[in-house]
C-alpha cells in the first residue's frame, strides 16, 4: 500500500486513473446495455456471401463503392445489417433507378434468393440488425390495442393515424402502410430507411413492434363501418366530397325543380 | 256536387276552429298568396335551411347517447384496437353510439355530412346574393344577418367536432388555444378563462356541449327566423326579364306550387344527405383514437370551413415572432388567425354600404344584376373567392404534396407569393371577361345573333347573316344600369368656402373611378335604331343575290 501511496503524485497517476475510469465505464456500459448488433445470427454459407458480393459489385457498387463505404449521397453499408438490405431490395427501393427526394417503392429487381445472398454479404461486412424471425412478426401474437397506442405516439405523426401516408419536407414522404408485409414493417423500424428514424429495441421493444404489426394488419383488414373510406385521409377528402358531390347533386335537383314549371 | 264529403267537412270544421281562435285565415291567406319567382339559384338558401333542420333532428338523436364529460374511463366496447385504453366519457360515448347503438353511426354521419352541406350551401348562397347584387337596399341588414349566420355556422361546427375529444379534433383544439394565446396581452388570461385552467383540462367538453347544442343553435334559429321574415317583408328579388319590374314579383304562389316544391325539395335534400351518411365514412374517430396532448397524426386538418385559417397559419413565415420585456409576442399566429380573417370578414359585412356610398345609389333594388353587368363587383367577388380558395388549399398542403408528388416547401413558397398575386390576377381576368361579355351583348343587340350561315357575293365578299333578336331577348341585354364614375366636385363651393367632407368626397371619386371607369353602356334606343337601319340595308343587299331568303324577323 505504501508503494502505491508513494506514487500517488506521480505525473502519470492522473492519466492512469482516467484510463481506468474509461475502461470501467466502457465495460460496464457494454455489460448493462443490450447490444443492438447481437441480432446478426449469420447462418449464411460462404457461397452465399460470395454470390452476394458479386451481386453487390454488379448492382450496388456504382453508388455505394466497391468497398461498400459509401460515396457522396450513398451511405456506407458496413453495419447496416441484413434487415436493411432485405427491406430496401425486397421492396424494390434499391437498386435505385434514379435519384430523387427519396427512393420510392418500385418493382422488385432481384429474386428472393439473390436478395438473401446480398443480405448475407452486407451482413458479413459488419454486424447489424438481422431479418426478423417469423415469430417476431406474427400479427396473431401481437396486442392490437397496445400496438395502436405505440403507433399513435411514434408513427402517426408522419404516416397518418390510419397509416395512409403523410408529407415530409421537400418532396419526401412517409409512405402508406396499408399494404406492407409485416417483415418490412419490422425491418423499417429497426433500420430506419430513408427519412425514417431508427426505433431500436430500447425505444420500441420487439414485443411492441409486433403489437404495431398486429394493429396495422387489423385496421388494414377491418372494413370501414361508415361506408367508403375516402382514402382514410380525414377532412380534406370529406370536404371535397361535400363540395363536388353533395353540391353538384343538390344543384342538379334545384335546376330540375326550377325548370319544372317555368 | 251538392253534398260535401266527410273529409271536406272535417277540414272546414278544423279550419273554422283555428280561425276563430288564432285568426289563422288571415295568416294563411297572406302566406299562401305570397309569390316567389322560379330559379334554381334561389333554392341554395333553401338547401342551407333544410340542412339546418336535418342538423337539429339528427343532433337531438345524438344527444340521447353523447356524454358531455371529459372524465376518464376505460374503453370496453367491441372495437379491438382501442380495447382497454383510457379514454374520456365523451369519446367513449361516441364510440358506443357509433358501434353499439342501432342506427347511431348512420345518424352521426348524417349529422356531420349535413353540417358540411350546411356550410357549403351557405357559402354558395352567399355567392349568389353577392354576384347578383341582391344585398342592395332594402336587403343590407339581411346580408349582415346571413354573414353572421355563416360565421356562427363555422364556430358551431368547430365546437361540435371538438367536443368528441378524439385525437384529430384535439390537435385542432390545441391550435385554437394557440390562437387565443396569440392575442397580445390578454391571450393567456383568455385561454385560462375558456378552458377553466391549463389546456386542455376537463372543462371544455361540457362547455362546448352547452354552446353547441343550446346557445349557438338558439341564436342561429333566431337569426334564421329574422332572415326569413325579412325575405317575406322585402319580397323576393327576381332576375330581369319581360314583365318583371322593380315593383312586381313574377312567379308562383306559395300555395300550392311552392308548398309542393319546397316541401319536396326538403325531402330531396334529406335524401341526398342521408345517402351521403350511408355511403361515405366521415370523421372516423375510432381511427384517430382518444385525445392526448402528446401525439399528433399526419394530415391533421380541420373540417373544410376552418381550412382557410389553418392554411393561413401554414404559409405564415415564423420569423415574425419576437420578444419584448421578457414577453413573447406572436404575430406569426396572431396575424393569420385573427388579422387576416378580420380583414376578410369586415369588408364583406360592410359591402352593401360601401357600394352604396360609392354609387350614391339610395334606390330600392328588387331586380337582380347579371354578374357581367357589374364588372368591378363581380371581379372583386372572384378576387375574394380566389384568396379564400388559395388559403384553403394551403390548409391541405400536405395532402396536395403527397398526392401530386410535389414538395411541401415549394407549395408553401408558391402560396406565400400566390395569395397576393393570384387574387389580383383573378380580379383583372374576371373584369376583362365581364367587359368582354358585355361587349358581346352589345354587339348582339346592335347587329343580331350570328346565324352560322355564311354567304359569298358574286364579287367575292364573304359575310355571315345576322338574325335580329326578339324583343324578349333584347330586353335582357339592354335593361341594366351602368353607372358612370362620380364627377369631380370642386373643393370649394360657389362662395369659395371649402366644401365639408371634401377629402372623403375625393376618396369616393377615386374609388368610383376605379369601379366604373371601364364601363360598357347598354344600347340606347337611338343606337339601336341607327344600327337597324344599317342592318336592314345589309339584308336587302343580301336578298338581291341568288341566295335563299333569310327571315329578317321584322
Amino acid at each position: 500500500m505504501s508503494a502505491l501511496a508513494a506514487r500517488r503524485r506521480h505525473p502519470l497517476a492522473t492519466a492512469l486513473i482516467v484510463v481506468l475510469g474509461l475502461l470501467v465505464t466502457g465495460v460496464a456500459y457494454a455489460a448493462v446495455m443490450p447490444s443492438t448488433a447481437d441480432a446478426s445470427t449469420s447462418t449464411a454459407s460462404a457461397d452465399d456471401i460470395e454470390e452476394g458480393r458479386k451481386l453487390f459489385l454488379a448492382n450496388c457498387s456504382t453508388c455505394h463503392g466497391i468497398d461498400a463505404e459509401g460515396r457522396n449521397e450513398a451511405p456506407s453499408l458496413i453495419g447496416v445489417g441484413a434487415a436493411s438490405v432485405d427491406f430496401q431490395v425486397g421492396t424494390g427501393r434499391m437498386p435505385l433507378a434514379m435519384s430523387g427526394p427519396q427512393a420510392p417503392e418500385a418493382p422488385v429487381r432481384l429474386s428472393d434468393e439473390q436478395t438473401s445472398q446480398l443480405s448475407a454479404y452486407v451482413a458479413s461486412l459488419g454486424a447489424g440488425p438481422a431479418i426478423p424471425s417469423e415469430e417476431a412478426i406474427d400479427p396473431a401474437q401481437g396486442d392490437v390495442s397496445k400496438g395502436a397506442m405505440v403507433f399513435r405516439t411514434n408513427c402517426a405523426m408522419c404516416h397518418n393515424a390510419a397509416g395512409s401516408r403523410g408529407a415530409l419536407t421537400r418532396g419526401k414522404f412517409a409512405p402508406p402502410l396499408t399494404d406492407v408485409e409485416p417483415k418490412y414493417i419490422y425491418e423499417a423500424m429497426v433500420t430506419g430507411p430513408q427519412s425514417m428514424p431508427v426505433f431500436p429495441d430500447q425505444t420500441i421493444t420487439p414485443d411492441q413492434k409486433r403489437d404495431v404489426i398486429a394493429f396495422l394488419s387489423t385496421i388494414n383488414e377491418a372494413p370501414d363501418p361508415g361506408g367508403m373510406s375516402l382514402g382514410r385521409l380525414g377532412p380534406v377528402t370529406e370536404g371535397l366530397v361535400a363540395w363536388v358531390l353533395g353540391l353538384t347533386v343538390l344543384i342538379g335537383f334545384a335546376v330540375w325543380l326550377g325548370a319544372k314549371s317555368s | 256536387m251538392s253534398t260535401t264529403s266527410p273529409l271536406e267537412k272535417a277540414g272546414a270544421t278544423t279550419g273554422n276552429w283555428l280561425d276563430e281562435r288564432v285568426g289563422a285565415s288571415k295568416v294563411v291567406k297572406g302566406f299562401s298568396r305570397k309569390i316567389f319567382p322560379d330559379h334554381w339559384s334561389f333554392m341554395l338558401g333553401e338547401v342551407a335551411l333544410y340542412s339546418f333542420v336535418i342538423l337539429l333532428l339528427s343532433g337531438t338523436f345524438l344527444t340521447f347517447w353523447f356524454v358531455p364529460s371529459a372524465g376518464e374511463t376505460t374503453y370496453t366496447g367491441p372495437y379491438a384496437p382501442l380495447a382497454g385504453q383510457h379514454v374520456s366519457e365523451a369519446f367513449n360515448s361516441t364510440l358506443h353510439l357509433s358501434f353499439e347503438v342501432r342506427g347511431g353511426l348512420l345518424m352521426r354521419q348524417i349529422h356531420h355530412w349535413a353540417a358540411l352541406v350546411f356550410v357549403v350551401s351557405i357559402i354558395v348562397h352567399m355567392f349568389r346574393i353577392f354576384f347578383t347584387g341582391a344585398f342592395r337596399k332594402p336587403r343590407e341588414l339581411n346580408w349582415v344577418i346571413g354573414m353572421l349566420l355563416a360565421i356562427l355556422a363555422l364556430i358551431e361546427g368547430f365546437l361540435g367536432y371538438s367536443m368528441i375529444d378524439d385525437l384529430l379534433s384535439g390537435n385542432g383544439l390545441r391550435i385554437a388555444q394557440a390562437i387565443v394565446l396569440g392575442i397580445p396581452v390578454v391571450g393567456s388570461y383568455v385561454s385560462f378563462f375558456l378552458f377553466g385552467g391549463e389546456f386542455p383540462g376537463e372543462a371544455f367538453v361540457p362547455r362546448f356541449f352547452v354552446l353547441h347544442v343550446l346557445l349557438i343553435p338558439a341564436i342561429m334559429l333566431m337569426l334564421i327566423t329574422i332572415h326569413l321574415i325579412l325575405v317575406v317583408v322585402h319580397k323576393h328579388t327576381q332576375y330581369p326579364g319581360p314583365g318583371r319590374t322593380n315593383n312586381n314579383v313574377v312567379g308562383f304562389p306559395l300555395f300550392p306550387i311552392y308548398t309542393a316544391k319546397a316541401g319536396g325539395f326538403f325531402f330531396i335534400v334529406f335524401g341526398v344527405i342521408a345517402l351521403m351518411g350511408a355511403l361515405f365514412q366521415i370523421n372516423p374517430v375510432w381511427i384517430y383514437g382518444p385525445y392526448d396532448p402528446s401525439p399528433i397524426g399526419a394530415g391533421a386538418q380541420p373540417d373544410f370551413y376552418m381550412g382557410f385559417l389553418d392554411g393561413a397559419v401554414r404559409i405564415m413565415p415564423g420569423f415574425v415572432e419576437f420578444e419584448i420585456f421578457g414577453h413573447t409576442v406572436s404575430p406569426n399566429i396572431f396575424i393569420p388567425t385573427l388579422v387576416v380573417p378580420g380583414l376578410m370578414v369586415t369588408p364583406a359585412l360592410l359591402y352593401p354600404w360601401i357600394e352604396q356610398w360609392i354609387t350614391g345609389d339610395k334606390r330600392e333594388h328588387h331586380l337582380l344584376d347579371r354578374p357581367r353587368n357589374a364588372p368591378t363587383r363581380t371581379a372583386l367577388g372572384v378576387m375574394a373567392i380566389t384568396l379564400y380558395v388559395l388559403l384553403w388549399i394551403s390548409g391541405g398542403n400536405d395532402i396536395v404534396a403527397t398526392h401530386l408528388h410535389l414538395s411541401i416547401n415549394d407549395i408553401t413558397y408558391f402560396m406565400r407569393v400566390g395569395v397576393f398575386v393570384l387574387p389580383a390576377l383573378a380580379y383583372v381576368i374576371t373584369k376583362r371577361i365581364c367587359i368582354g361579355l358585355q361587349r358581346k351583348d352589345r354587339e348582339k343587340v346592335l347587329h343580331g345573333r350570328e346565324t352560322g350561315r355564311v354567304f359569298r357575293t358574286e364579287e367575292g365578299e364573304v359575310f355571315e347573316l345576322h338574325a335580329p333578336l326578339s324583343a324578349h331577348d333584347r330586353w335582357l341585354l339592354v335593361g341594366f344600369d351602368a353607372p358612370e364614375p362620380a364627377q369631380a366636385l370642386s373643393a370649394t363651393d360657389a362662395a369659395g368656402v371649402r366644401r365639408p367632407g371634401g377629402r372623403l368626397e375625393k376618396l369616393r371619386q377615386k374609388i368610383s373611378k376605379f369601379y366604373f371607369e371601364d364601363r360598357v353602356a347598354p344600347v340606347t334606343p337611338a343606337e339601336l335604331a341607327s344600327a337597324h337601319h344599317h342592318g336592314d340595308h345589309e339584308e336587302v343587299t343580301a336578298g338581291e343575290g341568288s341566295k335563299p331568303a333569310v327571315g329578317s324577323g321584322h
